[in-house]
């Protein structure tokens, strides 16, 4: 195992080079000038070539490179071209707010999905799987910021049960922590409940027609445990897939909902960066993505162990 | 198959409990300080070296936390402002300046003629305008603490007003350890000596920039007149909230989340005009100008009179219905000094920007015209710019233009159009752009009239006749000798444009109703501003 765990991380350093060198090579060929952002309307093309030379971004190419890759294995992500902060202090300052929206918005969507992915599949053709199935089939149909939107006119400005748009930080307090993510996790949780629920019910169709089923109620165990305990145990690998693939994909897409709702978090920051092409920010978070992808992926095939003892590596 | 059996009486109490929880105050409304003004502007504050940059945004920050020597007023005069006053000379070659007593920078120094000596220069090796007055001094001396002299080597009616200008760059005060920064470098301490200060440990960049209430700050005694007078702080604190979504800015100040918005987008003003609970103000009465700029460095735009046909195919009303879209906010203007200012005057315009497309097509037939296509670069994602494309390529082609349009985003836009290439190499012949009214009152600070070619900004005209007026402008003394000038240039960009203007459009702020006091003025500016009880 532990062999196995220490290849996989070899493995990911190909990965990220191959990630880093894309990156770089798709911003410099990509149009856009950050000196011409940053020096504004009303410079003159002087001012613009100082600032691209103070910047470093009269350089060739190769070597601008060369002397990111160099500072990013140092640990030295470089410097914002526009908030004077070093990237790692912008990526500490935002990593709060989409974790916190990750996990909740996981925790939602797990706690939510599963029970009626269940639930489906053991009333499987009955109103109730076909309600759970509608309700999945709008929540991949419907945009997030349809859903966003919507919560928000009634919650928020109809209700006013919660805010409308910010980001309270724990240090705040839990409660206030708490009710500025709740809008923002259930917007984004509602196609992860769908996808989720949805791959619950396939696993555990597949697995209530098993032997093991069978003799589980034989035994007189109640339909709970039967479905909780046996059933959903079995298909598990699956579903632990889509989990897993859905954290990974929240730390990176939740731009929309982050938006919406105002969060200052990684999504906004990376779309910002974009906009405004500071290339220090955007190569250092998306090799931050794509670290996060490849550890997750792990931590999914990691987890197969403990819901199949069959699988070993 | 057993099932899970709950009571009636389980679940009637697992809802109520439920609704209970629902309906407890989750707490979050409207009700606000009334000493913390929260406020959306309309960019995030990223750049906060207002000298460094030009960004509107950082002219705005610049504001909050710094003072001007001299200042404009309602009326368009310049006042003094952080000077008790200032004396020329008989031959306007020399200019004492005094500074006001207890003046007092954040961290509680005195300001210095010092401090401001070093500021003007700082300011004059980047801003186009200060580059042109300072080729007009001899020596800039510091006198006593609280004075220096300016010595000019020919008079120029700019002085005055440079050291007032209102917009980028503007010439803002900084202690001399900050002002002494190399101009092509950011600052990195942000002491001003203006009403508010800026918290820098809680400025989080697309989150909020906190201001707070400068207790040294000494107002003058007059009453606030746009940038000029008494500039009084009446709230104790202001954020500056990053709301990135329009329409969500738009909800949380019909929530009370937060108390303006400077500049809500215009399709969402019928919606915040509808409701009672927000009022609309108009703050910048000189309002925005859109243009239409060209490429004069290459073909078919380095013809005068291809460019004139221009004039002859456009008309601003389609352009402004296009992207403002109702009459309230928009004025059909041929002055390019902007009308409502000193220098309006529509010479030369008479006949143009009135889509003459017979008149287009003539010009073009003279001048040659191969039907080479004009690369239009075409901003799609800043929603005041998005619509002017397509209405110029529609109106360019009835004119006989034929138009490849192309469009991308406007950081894209920005680098594009600093390119020199053949468009059919990712250059560009013509792009458009809106201009702060307060940044093109004259034509020496207009940044497109200048027609010094490689030197000028990006379209790079060359046109010494123009620079020789330019010249003059700089030189007048006399506002009638001024007005003269202005109008003589009109009358040559007419004949040979640099760029063609293409309205006037305002931009109105929003605020909950028990805001007061903000005061009209061509940047937003946050002294004066009440908060009330309520709403």
């Amino acid at each position: 195992m532990i062999s196995y765990i220490l290849r996989r991380l070899a493995a990911t350093v190909p990965v990220l080079l191959t990630v880093a060198v894309l990156v770089f090579l798709m911003l410099r060929l990509t149009p856009g000038d950050p000196a011409a952002v940053i020096a504004g309307d009303n410079a003159t093309s002087q001012q613009i070539v100082e600032i691209r030379t103070k910047l470093g971004l009269d350089q060739p190419i190769v070597s601008q490179f060369f002397i990111w890759l160099t500072n990013t294995v140092r640990g030295d992500l470089g410097e914002s071209f526009f908030f004077r902060k070093t990237v790692w202090e912008l990526i500490s300052d935002r990593i709060e707010p989409t974790l916190s929206l990750a996990a909740f918005t996981i925790l939602i969507a797990v706690l939510v999905a599963i029970p009626l992915g269940v639930l489906a599949a053991y009333k499987q053709g009955t109103w109730i799987d076909r309600v759970v199935m509608g309700f999945s089939v709008i929540g991949f149909s419907v945009p997030v910021f349809v859903i966003g939107y919507l919560l928000v006119y009634i919650f928020a400005i109809k209700l006013g049960w919660f805010p409308v748009q910010g980001y309270q930080r724990i240090g705040n307090g839990l409660w206030p922590w708490f009710v500025s993510l709740v809008l923002p996790a259930f917007t984004l949780s509602v196609i992860y409940v769908a996808l989720i629920a949805r791959m619950t019910r396939t696993s555990v169709l597949e697995v209530l027609s098993e032997d093991y089923i069978r003799t589980a109620r034989a035994k007189g165990q109640t339909e709970i445990k039967v479905l909780f305990h046996h059933a959903l145990k079995n298909a598990a690998v699956p579903i632990a897939t889509v989990v897993g693939i859905g954290v990974a994909l929240l730390i990176g897409g939740v731009v929309v909902t982050e938006s919406v709702y105002s969060i200052p978090g990684l999504g906004r920051l990376t779309v910002d960066a974009v906009l405004a092409r500071d290339f220090p920010v955007i190569q250092a978070i998306i090799l931050l993505f794509s670290l996060v992808y490849v550890l997750i992926n792990l931590l999914v095939d990691l987890s197969y162990t403990i819901f199949d003892p069959r699988i070993r590596y | 198959m057993s099932s899970v059996k709950l009571s009636r009486r389980s679940v009637v109490a697992g809802a109520a409990a439920t609704a209970g929880a629902l309906s407890a105050p989750i707490s979050v409304s409207a009700q606000q300080p009334q000493d913390v003004l929260r406020v959306v502007m309309h960019s995030d504050l990223r750049i906060v070296d207002p000298i460094w940059t030009t960004a509107y945004i950082t002219r705005n920050h610049g504001y909050m936390i710094y003072d001007t020597l001299l200042a404009m007023d309602a009326k368009g005069e310049i006042q003094p402002q952080m000077l008790q006053g200032f004396t020329a000379s008989a031959d306007k070659l020399t200019y004492d300046f005094t500074l006001r007593d207890g003046l007092l920078w954040h961290d509680n120094q005195p300001v210095t003629a010092e401090d401001c000596v070093a500021s003007i220069k700082r300011w004059g090796a980047r801003d186009a305008l200060g580059q042109t007055v300072l080729g007009f001094v001899e020596a800039i001396t510091v006198k006593d603490a609280k004075s220096f002299q300016i010595k000019l080597k020919e008079p120029t009616g700019l002085l005055i007003f440079a050291l007032g200008k209102p917009s980028s760059n503007v010439p803002f005060m900084m202690p001399k350890r900050v002002a002494d920064t190399d101009p092509n470098t950011q600052i990195s301490d942000f002491t001003g000596s203006g009403p508010f200060r800026m918290v820098r440990e809680e400025w989080r960049p697309g989150d909020k920039a906190v201001y707070v209430k400068f207790d040294g700050y000494k107002p003058r005694a007059e009453p606030p007149s746009s940038l000029a007078g008494g500039k009084v702080a009446k709230v104790n604190r202001v954020e500056w909230r990053v709301i990135a979504d329009q329409q969500q800015a738009a909800n949380a100040l019909l929530a009370g989340e937060i108390d303006l918005m400077e500049a809500p987008s215009h399709d969402l003003l019928p919606l915040l005009k509808g409701d009672r609970s927000i009022k609309l103000v108009e703050w910048n009465p000189l309002g925005n100008q859109y243009t239409m700029r060209f490429n004069q460095s290459v073909k078919p735009f380095d013809n005068p009179k291809i460019r004139q046909a221009v004039l002859y195919a456009l008309n601003q009303e389609d352009f402004l219905k296009a992207t403002i879209g109702d009459p309230e906010y928009y004025k059909v203007c041929k002055a390019m000094f902007v009308c409502g200012t000193p220098l309006e005057t529509t010479a030369g315009m008479e006949d143009k920007l009135e889509s003459n497309f017979a008149k287009s097509r003539q010009l073009l037939q003279e001048a040659g015209y191969n039907r080479e296509p004009i690369v239009l670069l075409h901003s799609t994602d800043l929603q005041v710019l998005t619509n002017l494309g397509p209405v110029a390529k529609s109106l360019l082609e009835r004119g006989g233009f034929v138009v490849d349009m192309q469009s991308m985003d406007w950081q894209t836009v920005v680098a594009r159009r600093v390119k020199k290439d053949p468009p059919a190499q990712g250059g560009w012949n013509a792009m458009l752009t809106s201009w702060v009214s307060a940044d093109i009152l004259n034509p020496v600070m207009a940044g497109f009239f200048n027609a010094t070619g490689d030197k000028a900004a990006f379209g790079w005209p060359n046109d010494p006749e123009l620079e020789a007026l330019r010249q003059r402008f700089a030189r007048a003394g006399t506002p009638a000798e001024q007005k003269s000038i202005a109008e003589a240039v009109q009358r040559r960009v007419a004949e040979s444009p640099t760029h063609v203007h293409l309205g006037q459009w305002y931009q109105p702020g929003a605020t909950r109703p028990n805001i007061s006091g903000w005061i009209p003025a061509p940047a937003p500016i946050f002294w004066n501003i009440e908060k009330g009880r309520g709403a």
